[in-house]
C-alpha cells in the first residue's frame, strides 16, 4: 500500500476549461517537433561547416532543389500567357512535384512505423517490407498480361501489400507465439529481404543482363498528372487517402481502440477481453502492408522496375518520421512532406554544394533524439513543453 | 489428494520427451533423404586438419568414407530418437547437441564428398567471425546487467570501425587506432547513457537514433573525405597474427585458438574478466543489484545512476573494440554499413547466453560457425545459392529469439528507467 | 530519558499538495514510537525525509542532539538510522549474504567479495537479537516473515540504533505479527529505538510506548497508549467519528454462480501457486478469501477471470464450464472484476475517463455500431456514470492518471457495476484508499450482494474480510485450509489458518 501524496482537492470545473487546456497542449505538440527539426538543421549546418562546406550555400541549394526557383516559375508563366506554350511552366514545377514524389513512399513507410508505435510495437523492419512490397508489385506488374488497367493496377498494388504484409506478419507471429522481441526480428528480416532480393534480381526476376526486374506493364502503372519529365502521379493521392484511412481506423473504430489500448497498457487490454497477441500479429501485418505500399507506389508510379539498392533507407527514415509526427497520421503526413522536400533538395545540394546527401540521415537521427528527449529542447530554448502521455516502447525482452 | 509440482513436471517432461523423440526421428529421415540419397557410394570426404602458414605440427588429414558416415549419422539419430521415445534423457542440451552434431557431420560429409574441406581452417574462422559478435554481446551483457538496453551497438561499432581505421592510417599505428575506437565507443555509450538516464529517453528509441546517426555520420565522412583520399585516410593494414609460443604448436587446437590477432585474444580475456567482475566483486554485486531491483540498491546508498552510466560507457568501449575488429582487425579499410547487422546478432547471442559472459561467448561461437560455414560452402560450390547461405546467420538469430531452445529471465528491471522519488 | 531523534516543523510540498505540514515528533531512547495515520496522511513521506530519500522544504532534524542535514540513504545510515521498507527492498535472485552486504561490501585484497566475513556477522546478529536466518539461502526461497528478518538484519548490520519500520505487519499473519513484536522488544532491550508506522489501531495499542497520529499531513495529536482508546485513536486519525462496522442484512444465498473444482495454477515464474482449490459462490452471498498476501490468491483470481490459464481443474459459471484463459468470454457471461492492481489491469491511465468507462464493452452496442465507435454514446455514458458514482474529476476528458486512487477505483467500480453481472470478483478492492472511499466501496459491494449478485472478495485485510463476508475461505500455500461461516469465525482461528495451522490441532497441542 504505497502512500502517494494526495491529489489537490478535486473540484468540478466547467468542461471548456479542459478543452482550452487541450488546445494549448495541441499547440505545444507542434512546438516540440518544429524546434527539434530546427535544432537538427542547425547542428547539420555546424557539421557542414566542420567538414569545410558553406552551410548557407548548402541549404540554399537544398531549398532551390526542393521548391524550385520562383523566377523560373514566373518566367514560365509569362511564356505560357504570351505563347500558350506550357513546357517552361511545367518544367519550373519540376522540383516541387519531385519533392511530393519523394514524400510519397515516406508517407506510407512512416504510417507503417506509426501504427506499430500505437500498438506498442517497434517496427524497424519497414525497410525490408518496402523492398518486399516493391518486388511483389513489380512481379504482378510485369508477369500478368492482357489485363485492363482497372484490374491490373489494383492487383499490382495488392501484390505489394501482400508481400510487405507477410514480411510484417512473421515477426508479429513470432512475438505473439514465442514472445520474441520484434525489434531484433524485424531487423533480421531486413537483412534477409536484402539477400532474397539479391537472389531474385540475379535469378528468377532478372531481365536481360543487369540485375533488375523487367519494366511493369503500362496497365499496372500509377497514372501521372503531367507529361515527362514530371513524375508526379496518383501515388501521392493514394498516400493521403491511406493516411486518412489509418486515422479513421485508429480513432473511430473498435479495432483502433483495441490497437491503442494494447499499445497503452497491454495488461489492461487483456483484462478487458482484448486478444493482445492477435493485435500484435494484425498490426505488424498491417504495418508491413503499409510499408509494402511504399515500395509499390515507388515502383508503379516512379521507377517502373526494381533494381539492387532499391530502398534507400525509407524504412529507417520512417522511424524518425513516425516519432516526429507523434504517430498521428496527420503529423506523419506533415513530417513525411518535410523530409520528402529535404531529401529531394539534398540531391541538388550534393551536386551543387558538394555536401553528401547523408547529412540528411544525421539530421534525422538528431531529430529523433530531440523529439524523444524534450528535456534537451527545453534546456536549449528555456521553454516549458508538456510531454505527458507519450508512448513507452521499451518493455525488456521476451514475454 | 493434491498433485505436486513434480507430478505436473512429469507430464510436461513426458510431452517434451515425445516431441524430442519425434524430432530426432525426423532429423534421421531428413539426413537420409537430403544427404544419403545424394551421396555417391565409395567416395571419400577429406577434412583438412592443417592450416598453411601455421606453426602447428603437421598431422595427417582426416579422410572418411562419405556414404558410410552419412548412414552412420542416420542410424545415430534414429537410435537416439527411439531411445528417447522409450526411456528419455532429461537434458535438453544433450539432445540438441545430438541433433546439431548428426545433422552437421552428415551435411559436411555430403557437401564435401570427393573434395577436401579444411575443418581446422573453418573452426578458426568461426572463432574469428564470432569475435565482433561476442564483443557486441559483451557490451549488451554489461549494459543490461545494470538494466539499460542498448540497441545502438550496431551504430557504435560502425562509427568506431571508421574512427579506428582513420586514426590508425593517419598515425601509422594500429594501437592508436584501437584506442581511438575504444574512446569512440565510450563516447557513444556515454551519449546513450546520458539520453536514457538523465533525459529518460526511451531506451529503444535512443538506440535506434544512435544507429541512424552512426550510419549517417560514417556514410557522410566516407563520401566527403575517405573516398577522396583512400591511402591517406582509409588504408591502415591489420593487426598481425600473434603465435602464442608452444601452445600454437599443438595440432588442431593451435591453429584454432593460439594463432590469432590481438582483438581475438582480447575478447577471450574480456570474457573471463567480465565474469570475475560481475560475480566476485563489489562492482558486480552492485551492478546486478541495480539491474534486478534498483530501488533496493538505492535505499542502501548505491548510486543507481552512476552504476548505469559506468556500465553503459564500459559497454560502449567494448563495442568500440568490436568496431575496430571490422577495420583494423580484419580488412584494413572502412566500407559503408560493413557491420551488416552483427550488433543485432550480438544481442541475440547475449539473450541466448542468458546474460552471462561465458554464455554470450559460447553462443557467439554458434553464430560465427554459421557465418564461416556459409563462406566455406560457397567455396565448395554446393548447389545452394550463396544468397541463401548468407541469410543463415540472420535466420539462426530469429530462431534463437523464439526461445525454443532454452529461455532465461533477463535482469528484472531490464529496460526500465529508474525514477528517484 | 534523552531524545535520540527530534523533528521540528518539517514541511514537504509536492506540486499542488502539502504532504507534510510543520510536523514535530520526538523519539526517546529505548522507546517505540508509533506513527499512526491512514493512507495519504503523510507518514511515508515523513520517513522518506528522515531517510534522505526526500529533501524537506522546511524544518530541522536533530539526531542525538545534533542538527543534521540528510542528503541520502548513506547519510541516514551514517547517523545510525535504518529503515525497513513496507515493500521489502530485497533482491529475490540473490542470497541473504549478498543482500545484506550490498552497499558496504568487505573485500579480500581490495577486489574480491568477502562473503565469509559477512556470513559470520549475520550469524552473530541473528544470535544477539533472536533473528534466525540462514545466510546462504536465496531470498526467493524464504517465507515473507523470514524476509522481514533479513530486512532487519540489513539495518542492524549497518549498526543502526534508530529503526524505522514502515507498515511492517501488512504482509504477516497475526501469529507472525506477534513474533515481530517480540523481536521489537528484544531490540529495545538491547538499546535500540524504533519508529513504527502503521494504520492499524490495535497494533499501536499493543506495541507502542507513545503514539503520534498524523492526519492530512499534520500532527493530529500525541497520546500514550494507556490513555488512549480505539475509538479515540480512530477519531484522531480520520477527523470524524468512524463507523468501524459495515451495516448489512443477513445473506440470502440462492443458486450457485461460480463453482471451482480442483484448480491448479502456475504463476509467472512457473511455480505452482494454486494447488487443488475447490469452492463455490452462490447468488446473494459474499465469499471472502482471506490469507496473507502471496499465498496464491492473485493467481487464483487471474485464472478465474481468464488472465492466466490454469494447468488443470474446472471452473463452472452458472453451471456451465468455462474455457480457460478467455477473459472476454468470462466477462460476457456476467462476471465483473475489480482487479488487485488497478493501475496495471483496471485502467489505461493515459486514456481519458470516458474511454476507461467502456473498456470492457467498447465493441458492443450502443458503444459501437459495426466497427465504428459511437462517440456521443460514449461521452453520455461517462457523464452519467461520473454523476451516479460520485467520481471527483474536473471532466470526463482528463486522463485516468490525473485522478486520486479513490476516484480511480470508483471509475472501475462504475464501469463494472454498470453492466449486467451475475458474479463480482473483487480483489483487494480498498487497498491504499482513504477511509471515505473504503466505506463507499464496501457499501456498494454489499448493495450488489443484496441485489442477488454472487461476490468473491479477496483481501489480505482480515478486518475487511470479516466485515463483508458471509462465508470465509482461508488460503495458505495455494490451498484452501477451511471454509467457515463468517458468524462462527474468530480472528484467532482465522489467524491460525492463515499460518497453515488447523485450530483444533493447535488447541490439542
Amino acid at each position: 500500500m504505497s502512500e502517494r501524496p494526495t491529489k489537490p482537492p478535486e473540484s468540478i470545473q466547467p468542461d471548456d476549461a479542459a478543452k482550452k487546456k487541450e488546445t494549448a497542449s495541441w499547440r505545444q505538440s507542434l512546438l516540440l517537433p518544429a524546434l527539434a527539426v530546427l535544432t537538427g538543421l542547425i547542428i547539420g549546418g555546424i557539421v557542414i561547416v566542420v567538414s569545410g562546406g558553406n552551410p548557407f550555400q548548402a541549404y540554399g541549394a537544398l531549398f532551390a532543389g526542393s521548391f524550385g526557383t520562383p523566377s523560373d516559375f514566373f518566367a514560365g508563366l509569362q511564356v505560357y500567357f504570351a505563347t500558350g506554350e506550357s513546357h517552361d511552366l511545367i518544367r519550373s514545377l519540376y522540383p516541387f512535384t519531385e519533392s511530393l514524389v519523394a514524400s510519397t513512399p515516406y508517407i506510407f513507410a512512416a504510417l507503417s512505423v506509426a501504427i506499430g508505435f500505437r500498438c506498442g510495437l517497434f517496427n524497424i523492419g519497414a525497410e525490408g517490407q518496402v523492398l518486399m512490397g516493391a518486388l511483389g508489385s513489380a512481379y504482378v506488374g510485369y508477369s500478368l498480361t492482357g489485363l485492363p488497367a482497372y484490374i491490373h493496377l489494383p492487383l499490382a498494388l495488392l501484390g505489394g501489400v501482400a508481400a510487405g504484409g507477410v514480411w510484417g506478419m512473421i515477426p508479429g507471429y513470432l512475438k505473439a507465439r514465442f514472445g520474441a522481441h520484434e525489434v531484433v526480428n524485424t531487423m533480421m528480416l531486413n537483412w534477409i529481404a536484402f539477400k532474397l532480393s539479391d537472389w531474385l534480381l540475379n535469378g528468377p526476376m532478372k531481365s536481360g543482363f543487369r540485375p533488375v526486374t523487367p519494366n511493369v506493364l503500362p496497365t499496372a502503372e500509377l497514372p501521372r498528372f503531367f507529361a515527362d519529365p514530371l513524375r508526379f502521379n496518383w501515388g501521392f493521392v493514394l498516400a493521403l487517402l491511406v493516411a486518412w484511412a489509418v486515422y479513421w481506423l485508429l480513432f473511430k473504430t473498435t479495432l483502433g481502440f483495441e490497437i491503442r489500448s494494447v499499445g497503452a497498457n497491454p495488461d489492461a487490454a487483456k483484462y478487458s477481453g482484448m486478444n493482445v497477441t492477435r493485435n500484435f500479429v494484425f498490426v505488424l501485418a498491417l504495418a508491413g502492408g503499409l510499408a509494402g505500399l511504399a515500395g509499390s507506389a515507388q515502383v508503379l508510379g516512379v521507377d517502373h522496375w526494381v533494381g539492387q539498392g532499391f530502398s534507400a533507407g525509407y524504412g529507417y527514415d520512417a522511424i524518425a518520421l513516425a516519432l516526429l509526427g507523434k504517430s498521428h497520421p496527420l503529423g506523419v503526413v506533415l513530417s513525411a512532406l518535410l523530409f520528402g522536400f529535404l531529401r529531394s533538395g539534398a540531391t541538388s545540394m550534393q551536386s551543387m554544394a558538394g555536401i553528401p546527401i547523408d547529412i540528411i540521415s544525421i539530421i534525422q537521427g538528431l531529430v529523433v533524439v530531440f523529439v524523444a528527449a524534450p528535456a534537451i529542447i527545453r534546456w536549449i530554448y528555456r521553454i516549458n513543453i508538456d510531454t505527458t502521455g507519450d508512448t513507452v516502447l521499451t518493455r525488456g525482452w521476451g514475454r | 489428494m493434491n498433485k505436486t509440482n513434480a507430478q505436473f513436471e512429469n507430464i510436461a517432461f513426458r510431452r517434451a520427451r515425445v516431441r524430442f523423440g519425434l524430432t530426432l526421428l525426423g532429423v534421421g529421415l531428413l539426413i537420409y533423404f537430403l544427404f544419403a540419397v545424394n551421396t555417391q557410394p565409395g567416395v571419400r570426404t577429406t577434412f583438412g586438419l592443417n592450416v598453411s602458414g601455421s606453426n602447428a605440427l603437421m598431422i595427417p588429414d582426416l579422410s572418411i568414407p562419405a556414404l558410410n558416415v552419412v548412414h552412420g549419422m542416420v542410424a545415430l539419430a534414429v537410435f537416439f530418437g527411439t531411445f528417447q521415445l522409450a526411456r528419455g534423457i532429461r537434458s535438453t542440451g544433450v539432445l540438441i547437441a545430438v541433433i546439431v552434431a548428426t545433422f552437421f557431420i552428415a551435411f559436411l560429409s555430403w557437401a564435401a564428398q570427393d573434395k577436401s574441406f579444411n575443418l581446422v581452417g573453418m573452426l578458426n574462422s568461426s572463432l574469428v567471425r564470432a569475435t565482433p559478435i561476442a564483443l557486441a554481446a559483451l557490451c549488451g551483457v554489461i549494459s543490461e546487467r545494470s538494466a539499460v538496453i542498448n540497441i545502438g551497438i550496431e551504430g557504435i561499432m560502425l562509427v568506431s570501425a571508421q574512427t579506428a581505421v582513420v586514426a590508425a592510417t593517419v598515425s601509422g599505428n594500429l594501437y592508436i587506432g584501437l584506442v581511438t575506437a575504444v574512446l569512440t565507443g565510450g563516447l557513444l555509450g556515454a551519449m546513450h547513457a546520458h539520453l536514457v538516464i538523465r533525459f529518460k529517453v526511451d531506451q529503444t528509441v535512443s538506440g535506434v537514433a544512435i544507429n541512424i546517426i552512426g550510419a549517417g555520420v560514417t556514410s557522410f565522412v566516407t563520401s566527403r573525405f575517405l573516398s577522396q583520399n583512400i591511402d591517406g585516410l582509409n588504408n591502415s593494414g591489420t593487426f598481425p597474427v600473434i603465435h602464442i609460443p608452444l601452445l600454437s604448436k599443438i595440432p588442431v587446437l593451435g591453429p584454432v585458438l593460439f594463432e590469432n590477432n590481438i582483438i581475438v585474444y582480447l575478447t577471450i580475456l574480456l570474457v573471463i574478466a567480465m565474469h570475475i567482475m560481475l560475480f566476485y566483486t563489489a562492482w558486480g554485486l552492485r551492478t546486478r543489484a541495480v539491474g534486478e531491483h534498483p530501488k533496493a540498491a538505492d535505499t542502501l546508498g548505491v548510486n543507481v545512476y552512476l552504476m548505469r552510466y559506468v556500465n553503459v560507457i564500459i559497454g560502449g568501449m567494448i563495442a568500440g573494440i568490436g568496431g575496430a575488429y571490422f577495420t583494423i582487425g580484419s580488412v584494413g579499410r572502412f566500407n559503408e554499413m560493413m557491420t551488416s547487422g552483427k550488433g543485432f546478432i550480438g544481442m541475440a547471442a547475449m539473450i541466448f547466453g542468458k546474460w552471462n559472459p561465458f554464455g554470450a561467448y559460447t553462443s557467439s561461437m554458434i553464430f560465427g560457425f554459421a557465418d564461416s560455414l556459409q563462406v566455406k560452402l560457397q567455396i565448395l560450390r554446393v548447389g545452394i545459392p550463396s544468397e541463401f547461405l548468407l541469410m543463415a546467420p540472420y535466420i539462426v538469430t530469429m530462431l534463437v529469439l523464439t526461445g525454443i531452445v532454452g529461455r532465461a529471465n533477463p535482469p528484472a528491471a531490464d529496460g526500465q528507467p529508474y525514477e528517484k522519488q | 530519558m534523552a531524545n535520540v531523534l527530534e523533528l521540528h516543523g518539517v514541511t514537504k510540498r509536492f506540486p499542488g499538495v502539502l504532504a507534510n505540514d510543520h510536523i514535530d515528533i520526538a523519539l526517546k531512547e529505548g522507546h517505540i514510537l508509533a506513527l499512526l495515520g491512514e493512507n495519504g496522511a503523510g507518514k511515508t513521506t515523513l520517513m522518506n525525509i528522515l531517510y534522505g530519500l526526500y529533501k524537506p522544504d522546511e524544518g530541522r532534524i536533530i539526531v542525538h542532539g545534533e542538527e543534521v542535514d540528510i542528503h541520502g540513504p548513506n547519510d541516514a545510515i551514517a547517523r545510525g538510522i535504518g529503515m525497513v521498507h513496507q515493500h521489502f527492498m530485497l533482491i529475490p535472485v540473490m542470497t541473504v549474504i549478498e543482500n545484506v552486504m550490498l552497499g558496504v561490501e568487505p573485500t579480500v585484497n581490495g577486489i574480491f567479495l568477502d562473503k565469509a566475513r559477512v556470513a559470520a556477522r549475520i550469524r552473530e546478529i541473528s544470535e544477539q537479537f533472536g533473528l534466525d536466518v540462514d545466510p546462504d539461502s536465496y531470498i526467493k526461497d524464504l517465507p515473507v516473515g523470514i524476509q522481514q528478518r533479513v530486512e532487519i538484519i540489513k539495518v542492524l548490520y549497518r549498526n543502526a540504533n534508530i529503526l524505522i519500520l514502515d507498515e511492517p505487519t501488512a504482509v504477516l499473519t497475526p501469529q507472525e505479527v506477534d513474533g515481530l513484536f517480540q523481536i521489537l522488544h528484544t531490540l529495545i532491550e538491547k538499546g535500540k529505538s524504533i519508529i513504527f508506522i502503521t494504520h492499524k489501531l490495535k497494533e499501536v495499542m499493543a506495541v507502542a510506548d507513545e503514539i503520534t497520529v498524523l492526519r492530512g499531513g499534520r500532527v493530529a495529536g500525541s497520546v500514550l497508549p494507556q490513555e488512549a482508546s480505539l475509538e479515540k485513536l480512530a477519531t484522531l486519525m480520520v477527523g470524524r467519528d468512524v463507523n468501524l462496522v459495515v451495516m448489512k442484512k443477513t445473506a440470502a444465498p440462492t443458486d450457485v454462480v461460480l463453482e471451482v473444482q480442483d484448480l491448479y495454477v502456475r504463476d509467472e515464474r512457473e511455480n505452482l501457486t494454486v494447488q487443488g482449490v475447490s469452492f463455490e459462490v452462490r447468488k446473494g452471498e459474499v465469499l471472502g478469501i482471506a490469507g496473507v498476501q502471496g499465498n496464491g490468491q492473485t493467481e487464483l483470481v487471474y485464472a478465474l477471470t481468464g488472465l492466466s490459464e490454469p494447468v488443470s481443474g474446472q471452473i463452472n459459471l452458472m453451471g456451465k464450464p468455462v474455457r480457460h484463459g478467455r477473459p472476454r468470454e468470462i466477462l460476457e457471461r456476467g462476471v465483473a472484476h475489480i482487479p488487485e492492481d488497478r493501475q496495471k489491469h483496471g485502467l489505461i491511465l493515459s486514456f481519458p475517463i470516458h474511454d476507461n468507462m467502456m473498456l470492457c464493452t467498447y465493441y458492443q452496442p450502443p458503444f459501437a455500431r459495426g466497427i465504428t465507435l459511437q462517440q456521443k454514446v460514449i461521452l453520455d455514458n461517462a457523464t452519467e456514470l461520473v454523476k451516479q458514482f460520485d467520481v471527483r474529476t474536473p471532466s470526463i476528458y482528463v486522463p485516468a492518471s490525473s485522478l486520486s486512487g479513490g476516484n480511480q477505483q470508483k471509475v472501475i467500480v462504475a464501469r463494472e457495476f454498470s453492466r449486467p453481472i451475475e458474479l463480482l470478483i473483487a480483489s483487494q478492492p480498498t487497498r491504499g484508499l482513504d477511509v471515505g472511499s473504503i466505506e463507499y466501496i464496501h457499501n456498494r459491494i454489499i448493495e450488489k450482494r443484496d441485489e442477488g449478485t454472487g461476490v468473491l472478495l479477496v483481501s489480505s485485510e482480515l478486518d475487511e474480510i470479516i466485515a463483508l463476508s458471509d462465508r470465509i475461505a482461508v488460503m495458505y500455500h495455494g490451498q484452501i485450509m477451511a471454509i467457515v461461516p463468517a458468524a462462527q469465525a474468530t480472528k484467532e482461528d482465522l489467524g491460525l489458518l492463515m499460518a497453515g495451522i488447523q485450530p483444533e490441532s493447535a488447541r490439542a497441542a
